[in-house]
């Protein structure tokens, strides 16, 4: 049915004229690829036809709403890249394309509900006029590291995984029940063991994150951009081989290497996302040794811009709000509020730090020591004794990990209770963010998308005696060491980011404005 | 001199516990349970009953008030020390009362009546002598050590009402009456129990592997973890260190934080306390009852120099406010916390709030 959607669109191409045959190869690929992903997945076909017909303004948003796919598969994403530039030359489509797409996608959609059992979700979609060109009903495939429990997944990963030559990472230890849909794996074991044949770059970077030693969703993300400027340098175009399409397919198998070591996180994903776009929008006709350039100009500029520069910008909003005399909370290490303190204690604002740690990971040690070597005068304090110590402090400035549609901030676990117990105590919380880590997940607890870290952190050693020692010997007990949580935004008073202060229910309205602009 | 032999024994006694509770209030929680400290200073009690000079109840009281007053001041934070010479005064004075033929129980509370029409007489000296008075007193001082050693079980006899099946329950830090609490519930449901560390000193520890070892589902959570995970919890069941006279508690730290988070999600907050941890002060404002470990426990000396540039707390107790607690599971029973204050009446004569 489809197949005769795609044909019927080729010869109404051909008859208006020769000036789409790219963009028409395109589209023909990406059907091809759709086709193929329909015979897996019901659902995938009618959602992306109603999508492909859309106006251009919801079409260039589909790649941020596929970002929880961070670990996709090439074809979905190569797909809505590829989409991009169908969806630039849509307004030079005539009335009759668009007339004819739709009446294939009516014919397509009728075929598809005689033989289909979600009968409700298909009339929705038969109903091209109902659905306004504003609203998308996505249907996002689940990331990967949420379905542990479902083994069909876990065999499709690994058929996935063998493919692109990337060791499969096992699980670890006794998991909680309620975690059992997430990974947990032993820092003891990284997927650097199983290498054989020549270590690369993307093989140091992932050890590097499963250890540990680059930790911080900015530095996460600047590594990974390194690393693939890297790749791209070293790139050479096969023969019969288009660069953007094949340099795609060659990241791939790094990204998944990278997603096995560490889950990537939301930042990472904004940034593959936008390489992919860049490197599909190379025009065909461009040598090679340009486009690299290019590439690797587009990726400098993006990190001066959406993490160097906006660290600028949130430093100067920042810094209006620290007065003299305050007594500012923090929380972990996060390189942007290390930032902003030490650019206020250069303008002269005299004020003093209290630095809140939590184990087992205590990064707050990593703030304590660049702030005290800045001369900035700081106390320390561990979590619990939190009610303490809040009755003296005026503000609480957080990092964030991501900033999700509904407005919750995910952060470092404990970040939530910080925000809980100043709003008790009525201490106002400012969440700094750059808009490049906005996502567009949304999610309302801190179960259903987490990251298990190496349950051995916990076990400690206090006056000779490790009690914990041998946990997995006793059956019934498990240890969970979480890494992120979810604040509600009723516990956050304002977010900072490099486009201005905004409260936290706006991050819809800037994920909105950032895809009218791409 | 049997006599003189007596009272240098007695002193070296009450020496001897004097030190040794000067000792085991620093480092890592207590050596010793507030159970134990309770029935020592009882059985002391009982023993300087017993062995000291005195002629009539006020020459007791006296004595009792003043070594009292110094086992206090050997460690102040331990409340049940100067809980139990409250009782026991209580006790002298009942007795004497008793011994004196009036039984009323009004005579024990100050009554605006009783202010305008006795006038003076209801000052009373107890200099009178009553030959069964030490007898008595000796006697009642045994009732209540025998109190004492069963309030654990008291308390673990409730459990089953008021843990049902398959629930998730969250505890911090390790506490004797909550671990027996559970147990004593698993042995008929079954049920999860989440134990958040408590940093530094991970008590949590002991705790958990000291549950799973009776087949009790248990996961050890960091204490940043606690409101991550509080919206799947059915209760909350934590033990204290004392109770105070308003119905707050004075417990480990971090406690505070849980108790938010409980009111956050509307979880039930219980605490398990026996009575002897009840305790007549009242927190007149957020900090005047803190006590803190050495900051190496918090900061290492292994962190170098930036320690001398760098304050470090380690606060050791929390207030948590009587209105994020929703039931207090005690050896009588279980009250609200807006009722502590009747019991505390039942407990201690007012005049004795002052040692």
């Amino acid at each position: 049915m489809a197949d005769s959607d795609g044909r019927q669109v080729d010869s109404i191409n051909n008859a208006t004229g020769k000036e789409l045959t790219k963009e028409e190869k395109q589209r023909l690929r990406k059907e091809k690829k759709q086709h193929k992903k329909s015979k897996k997945d019901d659902k995938g076909p009618p959602e992306k036809e109603k999508e492909k017909g859309k106006a251009s303004v919801p079409a260039p948003s589909k790649p941020a709403t596929q970002s929880p796919a961070h670990k996709a598969a090439p074809a979905p994403v190569n797909a809505s890249a590829s989409e991009s530039p169908a969806a630039a030359e849509k307004p030079a489509k005539s009335k009759a394309e668009l007339r004819a797409e739709r009446r294939a996608r009516q014919d397509s959609d009728r075929a598809s509900k005689q033989g289909k059992k979600e009968g409700g979700q298909q009339s929705a979609s038969s109903k091209p006029k109902a659905t306004p060109n504003e609203l998308q009903p996505v249907v996002k495939r689940l990331p990967e590291h949420v379905q542990v429990d479902d083994p069909a997944a876990l065999k499709k990963l690994a058929k996935k995984l063998e493919r692109q030559q990337v060791p499969l990472r096992s699980d670890y230890g006794y998991k909680v029940s309620l975690f059992s849909h997430l990974h947990q794996y032993s820092r003891k074991n990284p997927p650097t063991q199983q290498i054989r044949y020549s270590v690369n770059l993307h093989h140091v970077l992932g050890l590097q994150y499963s250890q540990g030693i680059i930790a911080g969703s900015n530095a996460r993300s600047v590594g990974l951009l390194h690393a693939f400027k890297q790749v791209i340098q070293d790139y050479n175009t096969p023969p019969n081989e288009e660069l953007s399409r094949d340099l795609v397919n060659k990241l791939s198998p790094y990204i998944s290497f990278l997603s096995q070591c560490r889950p990537l996180s939301a930042s990472m994903g904004n940034a593959i996302k936008y390489i992919k776009k860049e490197i599909s929008n190379i025009p065909s006709q461009c040598k090679e040794e340009e486009a690299k350039g290019k590439l690797q100009a587009c990726i400098d500029s993006y990190i001066n811009e959406k993490i160097i520069l906006a660290s600028e910008a949130i430093s100067k909003y920042a810094i209006e709000k620290i007065s003299n005399g305050d007594v500012i909370l923090v929380y972990g290490c996060s390189s942007l509020v290390n930032h902003i303190l030490c650019e206020a204690f250069e303008k002269q604002r005299k004020f003093r730090v209290i630095v809140v740690d939590s184990r087992p990971r205590l990064e707050g040690r990593e703030t304590l020591r660049r702030l005290v070597k800045k001369g900035i005068r700081c106390t320390y304090v561990l979590i619990s004794a939190l009610s303490y110590i809040l009755p003296e402090v005026s503000k609480v400035f957080l990092g964030a990990h991501a900033l999700l549609a509904n407005g919750y901030v995910m952060s470092r676990v404990g970040t939530s209770q910080i925000a809980l117990v100043a709003k008790a105590y009525n201490v106002p919380v400012l969440v700094c963010c750059e808009t490049y880590k906005f996502c567009e997940r949304v999610q309302t607890d801190s179960f259903v998308s987490n990251e298990l870290d190496d349950p051995d952190d916990l076990i400690v050693t206090r006056n000779g005696k490790t009690h914990l020692e041998n946990w997995q010997t006793v059956k019934s007990l498990g240890l969970l060491n979480l890494v992120y949580d979810v604040t509600p935004p009723d516990f956050v008073d304002l977010v900072i980011t490099d486009l201005g202060m905004i409260p936290c229910t706006s991050v819809p309205v800037v994920l909105r404005v950032k895809n009218v602009d791409q | 001199m049997p006599g003189a032999d007596k009272e240098t024994d007695l002193s070296e006694r009450i020496e001897s516990f004097l030190s040794e509770l000067k000792r085991c209030g620093s480092g890592a929680g207590s050596l010793r349970g507030s159970a134990e400290t309770a029935r020592e200073t009882t059985a002391l009690l009982r023993r300087i009953t017993a062995q000291a000079r005195w002629g009539n109840a006020g020459d007791l009281m006296e004595i009792i008030r003043k070594e009292g007053r110094r086992m206090t001041a050997a460690q102040p934070s331990e409340t049940t020390v100067g809980n139990m010479v409250r009782r026991v005064l209580k006790i002298i004075r009942e007795e004497y009362a008793r011994s004196r033929g009036s039984t009323e129980e009004a005579d024990q509370q100050e009554s605006l009546h009783k202010l305008l029409t006795s006038g003076g007489s209801s000052e009373d000296n107890f200099r009178q002598h009553f030959a069964h008075l030490k007898a008595n007193v000796i006697e009642a001082i045994n009732e209540l050590l025998t109190e004492l050693e069963g309030t654990t079980d008291n308390i673990s006899m409730q459990a089953l009402e008021h843990i049902h099946s398959n629930e998730v329950i969250m505890t911090i830090g390790r506490s004797r009456t909550v671990e027996a609490f559970l147990k004593d519930a698993a042995r008929k449901r079954k049920f999860h129990v989440m134990v958040a560390e408590c940093a530094p000193f991970c008590q949590g520890h002991e705790m958990a592997t000291s549950l799973s070892k009776e087949d009790i589902e248990t996961t050890v959570i960091p204490d940043a973890a606690i409101f991550a995970v509080m919206s799947r919890v059915n209760k909350v069941i934590i033990g204290t260190q004392t109770v105070l006279a308003n119905g707050g508690l004075r417990a480990v730290n971090g406690t505070h934080t849980l108790a938010l988070a409980a009111k956050h999600h509307s979880t039930p907050l219980i605490v398990c306390a026996p009575m002897f941890k009840l305790s007549p002060q009242f927190p007149n404002e957020e900090d005047t009852f803190h006590k803190f470990v050495s900051p190496h426990e918090v900061l290492p000396f292994t962190e170098g120099e930036i320690l001398s540039k760098v304050n470090a707390h380690g606060p050791v107790f929390d207030y948590v406010p009587p209105e994020l607690i929703t039931l207090f599971i005690s050896n009588i029973g279980g009250n609200a916390p807006s009722y502590i204050y009747r019991l505390m009446s039942e407990l201690y004569h007012p005049e004795d709030h002052e040692l």
